[in-house]
């Protein structure tokens, strides 16, 4: 069949259970401790690095990669465990998890060694914070429209130009980002752009902050004058960043925290409902809860997937579509299945409304961020065979 | 799940590909093609899978067989092939050997009762029992006064039956049992209760649904790959792309809540919380898909798809009907929230995580 996909029904590994008592552990030492509240997701991690080094003390980040870069040569599905239990108790993974998810794979397939050698064990003992840079103020989806310049000069590349929505750069001590080399072709209008490394301390970098809809400051304006990056810290290919650009992103897109970002609002929910709650929100509660348990269990098979060395683009954009859509919703589907709540009930519950409230906020942003629901649907339609 | 895994699916699709080619049955002017796939598949021993070879079965796997279940939906195989491999399920659990022809169950929904008489006999009024009309016999659950539950085989022709059809023209007929004897009777087995038998339903429904949902994809990306308007190809606007990206996206949540609920029943665990997660979350997503993709399945295809004579509605109506069977997802929905919400909210996260 030529569409056929395949979600095998993986199942985690005895180990994985053990792992997960283990941080369900950790983190109930923390909570303990006060680093953090886990009913109160609305707050900034940028003020968690003991956490991070408490977190890759334990050996919680860079799971699975090889150990002379610091790694634990462990599987996808044993990072899988932790980063679902660290997300669903709202922990500040903030500082960590993008080094880990994204930028720590990147190094390890394009960085030359004495970088590896040098960046990669100190992610992995939680000490170092990395942001992405990708979309610019007129290039955001369209990632090869970016016109941010890197020149060649003595010994490196001149910086100029400026990166917008990027996440912890004022917390971030590097970045990789995507800059224009060169002008597209004719025949290819991806060619020119090359992955590059950025030390955050370089002279000539200003970080801007921007105020989100909630309140928070997670992302910034990053904008280069003349900063310099050395010629060591090019990632890869001058030019062909376009076909590095796609193979990481299925680690990125499938992963549990693209639909468990407001878990929180079920639980709450199911809180307020109590423990006998009337037909309407009983079946609320199981639709939710079926609709969770089936995301999860195709984004475990592509973890399983990944861990065999296969590179399953269209499941991945898939769990991606299908779970941001469904962790956008789910704060309003949770309004209407407490709206009979009678106020006696609510104001035990005050929690919940502050949650949807925040949940409500947050949900627009999940079906924008590290690739809208049109960009996921347009690489589902290539896969398909449509495009 | 790949049709080529085992010999078992492999036969399988062979037979579905002679002898259920949805092109074919939705041009034919009757139902004359029903008899040779039945005798075909009956002489393939399909219908018998489960059934252990010393009850005169196949003995196939339970892992097989829902195999054999999500290749069938592709085919919108409409024959009671999964109602007999349920049957033959159900008797073997009461260690009752089964006849070698057509089977259904019941009860089928979640209020139907069968109720065991003093005088052994039986007497009940259970409402859409699949394939009812076209089977000899029916394995049933019946239950006395006292509660205990027995597995019976009941003769269909000593029964009542009300004819009725699904959305999709297959039988769903009500059978009413007046003081019927049994062929056979035994005790069910402890774990084997309509609840039981309405959750291994509802995972072989499951599958049928996955199944029929892959070729409502197949069929929709070749129509729009085939179709031209406004000059070009209809898959070249992205308005259609996305509708079948999400399409594909139905089709894969339901394959992957099937294939789960398939492999968690498989290993033959006893009947737990993690086990009816895993079913009627099955059933709940898979019954959800259906209606999304079969919405955009039929959005895609047009007029066309709407006639008797394309094969479309032979698997858009069958995956909606499919619904209905062994507890629809309201039902499941219902019972699954109850559950959860007498756990309590902090009990939700390890059991989703226990899966």
């Amino acid at each position: 069949m030529s569409t056929a996909l395949r979600f095998d029904p993986i199942r985690l590994p005895p180990e994985c259970e053990t792992l997960r008592q283990q941080v369900r552990a950790f983190l109930a030492d923390e909570i303990a401790a006060g680093t953090f509240d886990p009913r109160k997701p609305q707050r900034e991690d940028s003020d968690a690095p003991d956490f991070s080094r408490r977190v890759g003390a334990r050996g919680w980040i860079g799971m699975t990669w090889p150990k002379k870069y610091g790694g634990h040569e462990r599987s996808f599905l044993e990072r899988y465990v932790v980063t679902e239990e660290m997300r669903v108790a709202n922990a500040p993974t903030r500082r960590f998890f993008v080094a880990d998810r994204q930028s720590g794979p990147v190094l390890l397939k394009y960085a030359p060694e004495h970088i590896k050698l040098d960046i990669l064990p100190r992610i992995c003992r939680g000490e170092v914070c990395f942001a992405i840079g990708m979309s610019e103020p007129n290039s955001g989806s369209d990632l090869f429209a970016a016109k941010t310049k890197a020149t060649r000069v003595e010994g490196g590349w001149r910086i100029n130009g400026s990166k917008i929505w990027t996440t912890s750069a004022h917390i971030a001590d590097y970045m990789i980002a995507l800059f224009r080399t060169s002008q597209p072709t004719s025949e290819n209008r991806r060619h020119g752009l090359t992955q590059f490394l950025v030390d955050m301390k370089s002279p000539g970098i200003t970080v801007n902050p921007i105020v989100q809809i909630t309140g928070l400051h997670e992302f910034n304006e990053v904008v280069f004058e003349d900063a310099l990056v050395p010629d060591d810290h090019v990632l890869g290919e001058i030019d062909g960043a376009w076909k590095q650009a796609t193979s990481e992103l299925a680690y990125e897109r499938s992963g549990p925290e693209r639909f468990l970002e407001t878990f929180y609002v079920l639980t709450e929910l199911v809180r307020a409902l109590g423990p006998q709650p009337d037909t309407r929100g009983a079946e609320g509660i199981g639709r939710l809860v079926a609709q969770l348990h089936a995301m999860r269990r195709m984004s475990v098979s592509v973890s399983g997937m990944l861990q065999a060395g296969k590179e399953p683009v269209v499941e991945a954009a898939i769990v991606k579509d299908i779970g941001t859509v469904w962790e956008q919703e789910l704060p309003h589907r949770a309004r209407e299945l407490a709206a009979f709540l009678d106020e006696a009930e609510v104001s035990n519950h005050t929690s919940l409304d502050e949650l949807l409230a925040f949940a409500t906020q947050v949900a627009p942003k999940l079906t924008i961020q590290g690739g809208t629901t049109e960009v996921l649907r347009g690489i589902i339609a290539r896969g398909l065979g449509l495009r | 799940m790949e049709e080529h895994d085992n010999l078992v699916v492999a036969t399988a699709t062979r037979i579905f590909t002679d002898l259920s080619d949805a092109q074919t049955i939705a041009h034919a002017k009757d139902t004359s093609w029903k008899a040779p796939l039945w005798q075909t598949l009956a002489e393939s021993g399909l219908p018998l899978s489960w059934v252990p070879d010393t009850l005169g079965g196949a003995g196939a796997s339970l892992a097989d067989g829902f195999a054999v279940l999500n290749a069938a939906g592709r085919f919108a195989v409409s024959v009671p092939l999964a109602e007999t491999m349920l049957a033959g399920w159900l008797l073997g659990r009461a260690g009752i050997a089964s006849p070698g022809d057509a089977m259904t169950i019941a009860p089928a929904t979640p209020t139907g009762r069968i109720v065991l008489n003093d005088d052994g006999t039986l007497s009940g009024h259970v409402r859409k029992i699949p394939f009812a009309s076209e089977t000899e016999t029916i394995a049933l659950i019946a239950t006395r006064q006292s509660g205990d539950g027995v597995v019976a085989l009941v003769e269909t022709a000593s029964c009542r039956l009300t004819p009725h059809l699904t959305l999709a023209g297959d039988p769903c007929d009500t059978v009413e049992l007046e003081q019927i004897q049994p062929l056979e009777m035994a005790p069910a087995p402890r774990g084997t209760d309509v609840t039981s038998l309405l959750l291994m339903g509802a995972v072989a429904r499951s599958l049928q649904i996955a199944g029929a949902l892959e070729t409502m994809l197949d069929i929709s990306v070749r129509y729009a790959n085939e179709r031209i308007a406004f000059e070009k190809k209809i898959a070249k606007f992205q308005a259609i792309q996305h509708n079948l990206a999400k399409l594909a996206g139905e089709a894969a949540a339901a394959l992957a809540a099937a294939s789960s609920a398939a492999d968690a029943f498989a290993g033959g665990q006893a009947l737990d919380e993690a086990l009816f997660l895993e079913a009627a979350a099955a059933k709940i997503r898979c019954a959800e898909a259906a209606q999304k993709g079969a919405a955009i399945a039929h959005q895609v295809h047009g007029a066309i798809g709407f006639t008797r004579e394309h094969p479309l509605h032979r698997f858009t109506m069958r995956a909606l009907a499919w619904r209905d069977d062994f507890g629809n997802e309201s039902y499941w929905a219902a019972e699954l929230g109850r559950r959860v919400a007498a756990r309590g909210a902090d009990e939700l996260w390890p059991l989703v995580a226990s899966r």
